[in-house]
C-alpha cells in the first residue's frame, strides 16, 4: 500500500513503535507473577506505558500510510517486518533479567527521546515529549533495582550480573544505524550514534554503584532493526497476533 | 444561536463528565479538556492524554460525547491532541481539594522537567495531615498514583504525582 512519506521516515517510526510494542508485551507477562504485589502493579503499569506509547507511533505510522490502522502493524506483519531492537524480544526469564533488559534499554530510551525532542520533527516531537514523562520513571525504576539486587543477597547478586553479562551483547545494536536512522540523523537532526557515550557514562555509573561489574569489550549481535530476529519474537508475535491471525478483523 | 452562551453550556456539561480512575474529578478540574471550538456547525472538543497507555482516555472520550448528545449538542466531536503533553500543573485548584476530600493526595508542587530521576518530595497525608509519610511504591492502582503510607495515621494512600 502506498506510503504518503519518506520510506524510511515510516521505518524509523515503525522502529520506536514496535520496540515500545515488543517490551511493553514482555513486561505485561509479569502482570500476575510479580514477585509482591508492589511489583506486580509497577510492571504492569510500566507496560501499559510501553503499549500506550506503541499506539501513538503505530497512529502516526498509519496516517501516512494508504488503508493502514493501527493494529495493521501489530497483527498483520510477520516476525521479518519488525523492526525492534533484539534486547526487548529476550524472554523475562528471572526477576533479574527483566530488570537487567529494561535497565540497558530504558537509558538508552531516555536519550533517543531527549534527541527527539530537540530534532526538527513536529509529530515524532510531540509523542516524545509526552513519552519522556514516563520514562523517567522507568529509568529510575529499573536503576534502583539494579542496585538493590546488585548490592542485595549474594544470590541475587551473581543472578543480576549474569542478566548484565548475557544481555550486553544486545546493546551493541542501540547505536549500530539503520538507513532509516541514517536518514533521520541526516533530516532532521536525531542522531542516536551521538548519545552512545553519555549512555555508557549511565550505564557504567549505575553499574558501579550497584558493585555490579561492566561487562568487557564485546562482540555485538545486531539484526533487529532490519527483521532478522532471534527465534523469541516468532513465539511472542504467536500469542499476540492469535486472536487476529485465527479471527480476521474481529472486534471486542 | 448564540455562540458564546452555548460555549459556557458546553463547559457546563464537560464539569459533569468524571475521570473513571478519579471519579471525584470533573474532565475539566483534570485539564485535559484543551479547546472547545465551533466548526462549520459541529462543536470540537479537544482532549489530552494524561499517560500515553491511560486506559481511561477512550472511556472519556465516549462519556464526554454523549452527555454532550444529551445536553441537546448532537453535533459534536472528540479529538486527542498531543501539541503539549499534559502536566499536573494543569489541574485545578477545585480538582485539588476534591482530590483531598477523596483520600487521594494532590501533587506537591510542579514537575522537574530537567531531572532524570523525579525528585522525592514530602506528601501531606490527605487523611491526618501529617509530613510523616514514606513512598511504598512509585507505581499505585493507577498510572498517575503513587502508593504510600502514613507514619502517624498508618493509613495507606494514594498520592497523584507530579507530571
Amino acid at each position: 500500500m502506498a506510503i504518503h512519506c519518506n520510506p524510511l521516515l515510516h521505518q524509523f517510526i515503525l522502529q520506536l513503535a514496535d520496540n515500545a510494542l515488543v517490551l511493553g508485551h514482555r513486561i505485561s507477562e509479569w502482570c500476575g507473577h510479580g514477585p509482591v504485589l508492589e511489583q506486580d502493579i509497577a510492571l504492569a503499569n510500566i507496560a501499559l506505558d510501553h503499549i500506550g506509547q506503541a499506539r501513538m507511533y503505530y497512529q502516526l505510522a498509519a496516517s501516512f500510510e494508504d488503508g493502514a490502522t493501527e493494529d495493521s502493524y501489530p497483527y498483520q506483519r510477520d516476525v521479518r517486518g519488525f523492526r525492534n531492537l533484539l534486547l526487548l524480544e529476550m524472554e523475562n526469564k528471572d526477576f533479574g533479567y527483566t530488570l537487567t533488559r529494561s535497565f540497558f534499554y530504558d537509558q538508552f530510551h531516555y536519550l533517543l527521546l531527549e534527541a527527539i525532542i530537540q530534532s526538527d520533527h513536529k509529530a515524532l516531537k510531540e509523542i516524545a515529549s509526552q513519552a519522556i514523562k514516563e520514562v523517567r520513571y522507568h529509568c529510575r525504576y529499573s536503576s534502583d533495582w539494579m542496585k538493590r539486587l546488585g548490592d542485595g543477597t549474594e544470590e541475587s547478586h551473581q543472578r543480576v550480573q549474569k542478566a548484565v553479562d548475557a544481555f550486553y551483547m544486545y546493546t551493541g545494536e542501540f547505536f549500530m544505524p539503520s538507513a532509516a536512522d541514517e536518514y533521520m540523523a541526516a533530516e532532521f537532526n536525531i542522531n542516536i550514534e551521538s548519545i552512545k557515550e553519555k549512555w555508557l557514562e549511565n550505564i557504567q555509573a549505575v553499574l558501579q554503584e550497584s558493585t555490579l561489574a561492566m561487562p568487557q569489550d564485546t562482540w555485538f549481535q545486531k539484526g533487529g532493526k532490519t527483521g532478522v530476529h532471534t527465534e523469541k519474537l516468532g513465539f511472542l508475535l504467536a500469542e499476540l497476533q492469535y486472536i487476529q491471525r485465527a479471527y480476521p478483523n474481529m472486534n471486542w | 444561536m448564540n455562540a458564546m452562551t452555548n460555549h459556557r453550556d458546553i463547559y457546563q456539561v464537560l464539569e459533569t463528565v468524571l475521570d473513571p480512575e478519579v471519579p471525584v474529578l470533573s474532565v475539566v478540574d483534570l485539564g485535559i479538556v484543551r479547546k472547545v471550538r465551533l466548526d462549520r456547525g459541529t462543536w470540537q472538543v479537544d482532549i489530552c492524554p494524561t499517560y500515553s497507555g491511560c486506559p481511561a482516555l477512550d472511556v472519556i472520550a465516549l462519556d464526554i460525547k454523549v452527555a454532550l448528545d444529551q445536553a441537546g449538542f448532537e453535533n459534536s466531536q472528540v479529538n486527542y491532541v498531543l501539541d503539549e503533553p499534559w502536566t499536573t500543573d494543569w489541574i485545578s485548584e477545585s480538582g485539588r481539594k476534591k482530590l483531598k476530600e477523596y483520600g487521594i493526595a494532590p501533587p506537591v508542587g510542579s514537575p522537574d522537567k530537567l531531572a532524570v530521576n523525579p525528585d522525592d518530595r514530602t506528601v501531606p497525608c490527605p487523611i491526618c495531615d501529617s509530613t510523616d509519610t514514606v513512598m511504598v511504591s512509585a507505581f499505585g492502582s493507577t498510572a498517575c498514583k503513587s502508593l504510600f503510607k502514613c507514619n502517624s495515621c498508618l493509613e495507606p494512600f494514594d498520592y497523584f504525582k507530579c507530571h
